[in-house]
């Protein structure tokens, strides 16, 4: 690649390293147009997620825009469609295109919170488990096995319904999305606790631990500084699939009731706000949510798949 | 063995343990039993009195020994909806949601491990990527839009109109790709069999079987395709092994070779994601329940939560735990058996 | 006729960037109870040698040339149904690394009864006594305890024994063992050696066996190839390469050896390393290697970087080398002049 050339004497041998496996990221992601493809989805979902407020043409979360005498208008396409509205509207009469922009946003905010949340605490987690050893790791793992026999849906499920019975619905949903990002963030973290104590003890027998240790460098930062970039790679592979865990965890959460308010809607709130109409033949109010939600994960999990591949990590396997 | 069933043992009471104290918490916590008991009009020392008498007074782990031992008895208090023993309610729930279980585990052991198998043997075969191609979808589209698609085509029907309907070829295709729906997505039906005690079933008539069906290729929709992809990764990683190269320099016919051979080796780890996924299962029965208001466990807890009922939120989670623990012990157990090396070191090598 | 006939041999990988030629024009020949060594450095192809004989080579390699005639008949293009036949039943193999070899989860009787009900129509119990007199062949202790248990339960040196007894199950003419002691502890090496030597002559059954181990050749075996980057570059008796070597790389070998080396000196190791298959030099592959390879003057000798060398006759062996082949040429020369 053209920038492996530029002035390679000055940059430090981790930083070529890494240029090289970027270039040869970029390399394989040239030859490959389904991770292209999914690319330019996912990132045109992402801009018309952040660029909501400029590309719906109604506020659904004003209520005087909404008249609840357009409810239930088909997509154009159907007969008995109505010009103003392309994708239709839902029950309340919002309109459905402005309404799944900003229900997208909701989803993306709430995944990508919750899965930045799950990876610093699984990071730090895991470093702590995969360095430090002992009773620490024991007892760490120990509590991420049991976590995750309950399955992660189960534990976002349960500790939900909980902290809505204890601190009331009105509340719950005032605070939505802070909630389902701390739900699905405490729900998750074993998985990259799990995989970044796997790699750490992998980098851990390796010379330049050994060689840290040797010049007198405390724990933390050799934890940090040298152990840290090194378990990078397989941190980023599985974030890309827990990005699409997260999402579906939200929508699943508010299908059941337990997560965005339907004033305030995402993807899986507007499926189940739909779904209730699928009887009378509406089917749109719950399929269209639906549709952009799986394109989303899709997407995701297409792109990591070949991630998986290109980068080739060692993962935590089960 | 004995060592290591001892070791499986001791993690069960350790998982039942904390289990017990989470639940506590959550009854501990949330509503008041009093208010429950008594409602508004009750003077305040009358409430205190009742409140010693409870025992609600008493110091932390007195009270969550008393929760403890009855819970071991198998009293998890009264349910404030049913006004009946929680355990009661969830004996009554529970049948619907093995079958419902039972069914989608039925779909899945079928068929991951023949198409898991078939597209580890032959990854370049259309059918193979086909599968592989399908499984990436289904992974990606979450339970509860998988049952409301399939509510849609298969018990709404669907009308096709894309193609020219005048044109013979047109009408063909659109009605072709239209169905008619008819397939029940409410509910168990009412041509139940009684089998005995809380236990009716829908496994004997038609009628009940037909109920079954859609619910649970929905609960089956995620799993199927996560075992597809995990059996066929797991297989032709030990297709490369110098075991399976052997067996072949052996002479061996390829069907032994994949079938005992291999697929015995694959199964190892397939069986440990097995018992890990019990726990998703659960979890997704709630949102299979809820979409086709099957009366199980699932629809049941969903309704306890919106009702706050507490002592049925609680009975329903120490339930799950005892069902969690039951099976992934058995699973361990299932391990143990397959992988001779389990014996000696009472840790799978 | 030998019982074993190679003959320009060709194995290829097809590799997404091309083909790369991983055996070219490989030929030898073994005779029934006779013992055959392949010598050379990790990556000179004697594995591939060794496992396209049977066509066990895993795809992306393939046979894409030569023939293989085992018995009178020839083995390439005959389909896997009719190599199921001759693999572990006329020809055995035995692996590098017996810890990898068995399979974990199966029973050491049943690896050996399914390979005997895979070739004979016999009944188990007459199976399990079979496995079990072979086990006693390789004198592995209390053989029938050992049938009902797993490779897990036995030792790098028992599972090797148990593979040699599976190679050694339906009385094969010849054992293909790649490398069997490598894996090995060093005090156990002799030993398994020794017990295969002694099998395949008292059974006379014909070995071919892969190593880098000069000195297992030498007490082993009774003719050898020396092999380097997919090509035969000398065979002859054993006895006689060892103590005369002709090519420059075997030559090498031999210095290269620790015995060889005077007390206190360095090791006579052989400068540079095996080439790349996917690009190897010009003309002779061990060129840029090769010690011999300047004239006088300094300058390496045309024909070695330009022309692949032609096996040429010396005593008992082949050699292919340009100098060797010069060498030969200014000797016979004289002669002829002579009788003329």
């Amino acid at each position: 690649m053209s920038t492996n050339t530029s002035s390679p004497a000055a940059t430090p041998a981790v930083g070529r390293w890494q240029r090289l496996r970027d270039s040869y990221l970029a390399y394989s992601f040239k030859r490959d147009w389904g991770a292209q493809l999914c690319l330019a989805i996912l990132l045109g979902l992402i801009s018309m997620a952040l660029l909501a407020p400029w590309l719906a043409p109604t506020d659904p979360y004003d209520l005087a825009q909404i008249d609840i005498l357009d409810s239930e208008l088909p997509p154009f396409w159907v007969d008995g469609s109505d010009a103003r509205y392309t994708l239709g509207t839902d029950a309340q009469g919002r309109d459905l295109w402005s309404i799944i922009l900003y229900g997208t946003r909701v989803s993306l905010l709430i995944g990508f919170g919750a899965v930045l949340l799950q990876a610093l605490l699984g990071v730090v987690f895991g470093l702590m488990a995969g360095y430090l050893g002992g009773r620490v790791d024991a007892f760490l793992m120990r509590l991420a096995d049991i976590q995750l026999s309950f399955s992660t849906l189960m534990v976002a499920i349960v500790v939900g319904a909980v902290v809505k019975a204890t601190l009331g619905g009105a509340f719950y949903s005032d605070y939505a999305v802070l909630m389902l990002i701390l739900i699905i963030g405490l729900a998750e973290w074993p998985q990259y606790a799990r995989t970044v104590r796997a790699s750490v003890l992998g980098e851990k027998r390796k010379e330049y631990v050994d060689a840290a240790k040797t010049m007198g460098l405390g724990s933390r930062r050799i934890m940090f500084r040298h152990v840290l970039p090194n378990t990078l790679t397989p941190i980023f592979v599985i974030s890309t699939v827990q990005v699409a865990n997260a999402i579906i965890s939200e929508a699943a959460l508010s299908f059941l009731g337990l997560g965005m308010p339907e004033t305030h809607p995402s993807l899986g709130s507007l499926i189940k706000a739909g779904f209730d109409y699928l009887q009378s033949g509406s089917w749109w109010i719950t399929l269209i949510p639906g549709a952009v939600l799986v394109v989303l994960v899709l997407s995701i999990n297409l792109l990591g798949d070949w991630l998986r591949d290109v980068m080739n990590p060692r993962l935590y396997k089960g | 063995m004995i060592a290591f069933l001892t070791k499986r043992l001791m993690h069960a009471l350790l998982v039942m343990f904390v289990i017990s104290v989470i639940a506590f918490a959550i009854q501990g916590n949330l509503g008041d039993p009093i208010q429950q008991m008594v409602g508004q009009s009750v003077p305040e020392s009358e409430r205190a009195a009742l409140r010693d008498q409870l025992g609600l007074n008493d110091p932390f782990h007195v009270q969550y020994l008393r929760f403890a031992g009855n819970a071991l008895q198998g009293d998890f208090g009264y349910s404030y909806f049913y006004r009946e023993p929680a355990l009661e309610v969830i004996a009554r729930h529970l049948p619907a949601t093995l079958e419902l279980v039972f069914g989608a585990s039925l779909l899945i052991v079928l068929l991951s491990v023949p198409i898991g198998v078939f597209s580890a043997i032959k990854p370049h075969a259309l059918l193979s990527r086909f599968f592989m191609g399908v499984s990436i979808v289904g992974i990606s589209v979450p339970v509860f839009l998988t049952a409301i698609i399939l509510i849609q085509i298969f018990s709404i029907g669907i009308s096709v109109t894309l193609f020219p309907g005048s044109t013979a070829w047109g009408a063909w295709l659109n009605a072709a790709l239209s169905t008619q729906g008819h397939m029940p997505s409410f509910g168990r039906g009412y041509e139940l069999v009684h089998v005995m005690g809380h236990w009716d079933t829908n496994l004997a008539s038609f009628d009940g079987l037909k109920h079954l069906v859609l619910p649970s290729i929905a609960l089956a929709s995620i799993m199927l395709p996560l075992f597809i992809r995990l059996i066929r990764a797991e297989m032709m990683e030990v297709l490369q092994s110098e075991y399976v190269k052997f067996a072949r320099a052996k002479g061996i016919a390829p069907r032994r070779i994949h079938f005992l051979h291999a697929l015995k080796n694959t199964m190892l780890p397939v069986i440990t994601v097995g018992g890990v996924q019990i726990g998703t299962m659960v979890a997704y029965t709630i949102l299979t329940e809820t979409v086709f208001q099957w009366p199980g466990l699932g629809l049941m807890f969903l309704d306890a939560i919106n009702r706050a009922d507490i002592p049925l939120i609680v009975a329903y989670l120490m339930i799950v735990g005892v069902i969690f623990v039951v099976t992934n012990t058995l699973v361990d157990l299932i391990y143990g058996l397959v992988n001779p090396t389990v014996k000696l070191t009472g840790k799978p090598a | 006729m030998a019982l074993l006939e190679v003959r320009d041999l060709d194995v290829r990988f097809a590799l997404r960037h091309g083909e790369v030629r991983a055996l070219r024009n490989v030929n030898f020949t073994l005779d029934r109870g006779e013992r055959l060594g392949i010598v050379g450095e990790s990556g000179a192809g004697k594995s591939v040698a060794a496992f396209s004989l049977l066509n066990l080579i895993a795809r992306p390699g393939f046979i894409a040339g030569g023939s293989i005639r085992f018995d009178g008949q020839e083995l390439t293009g005959l389909g896997e149904r009719g190599l199921r036949k001759i693999r572990g039943n006329r020809i055995s193999m035995i692996f590098q690394d017996p810890m990898m070899t068995l399979n974990p989860v199966l029973s050491i009787g049943e690896q050996m009864v399914e390979c005997l009900k895979a070739h004979r129509r016999i009944s188990r119990r007459e199976a399990r006594a079979i496995a079990l007199h072979k086990l006693q062949q390789v004198q592995i202790p209390s053989p029938d305890t050992r049938l009902d248990q797993y490779p897990h339960e036995l030792s790098g040196g028992m599972r090797q024994r148990v593979i040699i007894a599976i190679a050694l199950l339906l009385d094969p003419d010849i054992i293909i063992a790649d490398e069997p002691t490598t894996a090995l502890d060093v005090t156990i090496q002799a030993e398994i050696m020794a017990l295969l030597r002694e099998l395949c002559e008292k059974h006379n059954v014909g070995l071919v066996l892969i190593t880098h181990d000069l000195g297992v050749v030498s007490q082993v075996t009774q003719r050898m190839l020396v092999m380097y980057a997919g090509r035969v570059i000398e065979a002859g008796p054993t006895r006689e390469i060892i103590n005369d070597p002709q090519h420059p790389y075997t030559q090498g070998l031999m210095n290269a050896l620790p015995q060889m080396a005077t007390p206190g000196s360095h090791l006579n190791q052989i400068r540079g390393s095996m080439p790349s298959l996917a690009n190897l030099p010009s003309g002779c592959a061990f060129h840029p290697r090769c010690d011999f390879i300047d004239r006088a003057d300094g300058s390496p000798r045309p024909a070695c970087t330009e022309r692949i060398p032609a096996f040429v006759d010396s005593g008992n062996c082949r050699v292919a080398c340009h100098m060797v082949a010069e060498m030969l040429a200014r000797e016979a020369t004289p002669i002829k002049e002579k009788v003329q």
